[in-house]
């Protein structure tokens, strides 16, 4: 027997390996599938009015701030944790990044005279310090994770309220005035590359340029870095992860800085399109961000998910949103069929779970 | 990864791994009383002892998992603290953990090489990318050494069998175990075929001049592949057989007190 390979632990061994179902399968090109049923609908019942590059263009631009987030997201909820924060972090630190605008751009009296002889470094260093927020709430909230031993959701529930809460002190809870317009201008309607496409005049803008550099570099890290080697292995098995030596709290603090970080950045966008800190939106971004992730195959028990799939998540709510005011529905319909989907997203994932794991 | 080929017999060393005296308490609970312990060249060496007996614990504190109240630990004649799993690993000491310690959600390569990952050459690899393509012709280059196959080496661990699974950290232990393998209930989840294949590769470890520590209340497979058992009741050491002498009747008795010779079959007795 010596000689022999060990076929106890192979493959050929009497003991059948578990193949997953058709369901199981199914799920993990499901949220292709979404994204490309609404787009058929839409066009089958708009035609031209939907299917076109201009409106795609709109797609993009409406989906890049929801991606940030949802990228951030996703590396949390592989972890098996959750970051219900993100969306009062995006608030806070876009209020963040438009006072320090407001305050370095010019003396008081010359702002209130929409005159911002600063801007040029006031622009920069507002949005610098709207990431630095973001960056500071996701590390505070890794922190108190791991150090205080806390569930996730309890503590990212709380910095939530932290996090809108101040941001409705330093704004008064109304939108941040006197704001440098160039902000907008200048930067995020900026066309970075713009070309014709059947008569229509198609721009790239940083905003876009951004979320999609963010998701490839996510994407990347994931994949082929063992940062994202350890994000998978600490959702899968905390304890098997700490036995091989992965120091599994300082990894979560990683991961849920870079979750704050990328809302920070998401912060920044507000300014970039809208020109102005909207105190009043996003309260329910967590949960968009996170349903994206969910839609999009990452499993909150952790240890699953893709970047790519988290992409598409994110696409589903913006296309569906321009698809219904094309539509002329009620765009609240989103919230419906949202809401649907997910259910029925993670009603496969717990499918695939059950077919997997027989642990 | 090259093992140092040692012979199997050097009377002249002393044992390479040593416990001395160690107590662990969880609470007012006395888990480990007082244990002596040890693990010499060439040998498998079982430790049983019914539930709750105090192996997993004894091996917990052994390999840097838990701290413990009281005692030392001797590694090649020199007392180690060791305040991690990973320093147990430096020196050379594997572990196949009683609950498995996998990743699931990794494939197989993933898993052996979980903590101690290969990085590309150069900028990349600063930057945290990995080489994976190394890992996996390690992996297989090592596996095949040992003999072991494991099914498909890019597959989650989900999707194998619960057995398939065991295999996986098995191998994980024995390719990169330098000194001293530590098995805790190998085989809980093995057929009797895979069981036999297991107990196998324990001998080809030791013949390679690993010593093995065998965890297991399967007293069949206890005395075909130990040199030595030693007994663990309620916290405590209380006999050392020796299985080409002592019956599966006697290691039960001594596990379960139902006799408790004072007579030692094989080494020293209760102390
Ligand atoms: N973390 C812990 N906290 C409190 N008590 C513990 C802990 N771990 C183990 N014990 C206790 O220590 C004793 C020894 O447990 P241990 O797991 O070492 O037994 P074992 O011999 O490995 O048993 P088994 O054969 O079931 O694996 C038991 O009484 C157990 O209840
Ligand atoms: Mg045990």
């Amino acid at each position: 027997m010596a000689g022999e390979p060990l076929d106890a632990i192979s493959g050929l061994a009497p003991e059948p390996t578990v193949r997953p179902g058709v369901l199981a399968r199914l799920s993990g090109s499901f949220t292709l599938l979404i994204l490309a049923g609404v787009v058929l609908v839409f066009s089958a019942i708009n035609g031209g009015r939907f299917f076109n590059p201009a409106n795609f263009q709109n797609i993009a631009v409406d989906a890049a701030q929801l991606l940030l987030l949802t990228v951030g997201v996703t590396f949390v909820i592989i972890t098996a944790g959750i970051d219900l924060s993100v969306g009062s972090v995006l608030i806070l630190s876009a209020v963040v990044a438009a006072k320090v605008m407001v305050r370095y751009a010019g003396e008081p009296a010359e702002v209130q005279a929409y005159q911002f002889p600063n801007q040029g470094t006031a622009i920069p260093l507002g949005l610098a310090a709207g990431v630095a927020t973001g960056l500071t709430c996701g590390l505070a909230n890794g922190l108190l994770i791991t150090r205080l031993k806390m569930p996730s959701f309890i503590v990212t529930l709380g910095t939530l309220g932290i996090a809108l809460g101040l941001a409705q002190l330093l704004s008064g809870g109304v939108n941040v005035p006197n704001v440098p317009p160039a902000v907008q201008q200048e930067i995020g309607l900026r066309e970075l590359i713009a070309f014709e496409v059947g008569g229509q005049r198609l721009r790239l803008t940083p905003p876009v340029l951004i979320a999609f550099v963010v998701a490839v570099l996510a994407a990347v890290a994931l994949n082929r870095t063992r940062f994202g080697r350890y994000t998978y292995a600490v959702g899968s098995n905390a304890a098997a992860a700490r036995r091989v030596g992965i120091d599994v709290d300082r990894h979560l603090v990683k991961v849920y800085g870079l979750s704050g970080l990328l809302a920070g950045v998401a912060g920044g966008f507000d300014l970039l399109r809208f020109g102005t800190a909207s105190v009043g939106s996003h309260q329910s971004d967590n949960l968009a961000a996170i349903s994206a992730a969910v839609i999009g195959g990452t499993s909150l028990f952790g240890g699953l998910g893709t970047i790519g799939g988290s992409v598409i998540g994110a696409f589903i709510p913006a296309a569906l949103r321009t698809g219904l005011v094309i539509s002329r529905v009620q765009p609240f319909w989103q919230n419906v069929a949202i809401g649907a989907v997910l259910i029925l997203a993670v009603f496969l994932d717990q499918r695939r779970r059950r077919v997997e794991e027989r642990m | 990864m090259d093992r140092v080929e040692t012979a199997r017999t050097d009377a002249g060393r002393g044992p390479l791994l040593q416990a001395r005296g160690i107590d662990k308490f969880f609470g007012p609970v006395h888990a480990l009383k007082h244990v002596d312990f040890e693990v010499r060249e060439g040998e498998i060496v079982a430790l049983i002892g019914d539930n709750g007996a105090g192996k997993s614990t004894f091996i917990n504190v052994l390999t840097g998992v838990l701290p413990h109240d009281g005692g030392e630990i001797v590694f090649d004649g020199r007392p180690v603290r060791l305040a991690s799993p990973q320093e147990a690993r430096r020196l050379g000491i594997e572990t196949v953990y009683q609950d498995l310690a996998v990743a699931p959600h990794l494939d197989a390569v993933a898993n052996i090489f979980l903590g101690r990952e290969y990085r590309l050459p150069g900028p990349l690899g600063g930057l945290g990318f990995l080489d994976r393509r190394r890992m996996r012709r390690e992996t297989e280059e090592q596996l095949a050494r040992l003999r072991v196959r494991v099914p498909d080496l890019g597959r989650r661990l989900v999707t194998l069998s619960g057995g398939q699974r065991q295999g996986v950290a098995v191998a994980r232990a024995v390719m990169w175990a330098s000194k001293v393998v530590i098995m805790d209930e190998p085989t809980a989840a093995l057929g009797v075929a895979q069981t036999a294949m297991v107990l196998d590769l324990m001998r080809q470890v030791r013949d390679n001049g690993v010593p093995v520590v065998f965890i297991s209340h399967n007293m069949p497979h206890v005395f075909e592949v130990a040199d030595r058992i030693v007994v663990l009741r309620l916290g405590e050491v209380v006999q050392e057989l020796d299985p080409r002498r002592a019956t599966i009747d006697d290691a039960v008795s001594a596990m379960t007190g139902s006799i408790r010779s004072v007579a030692a079959k094989g080494g020293h007795g209760g102390r």
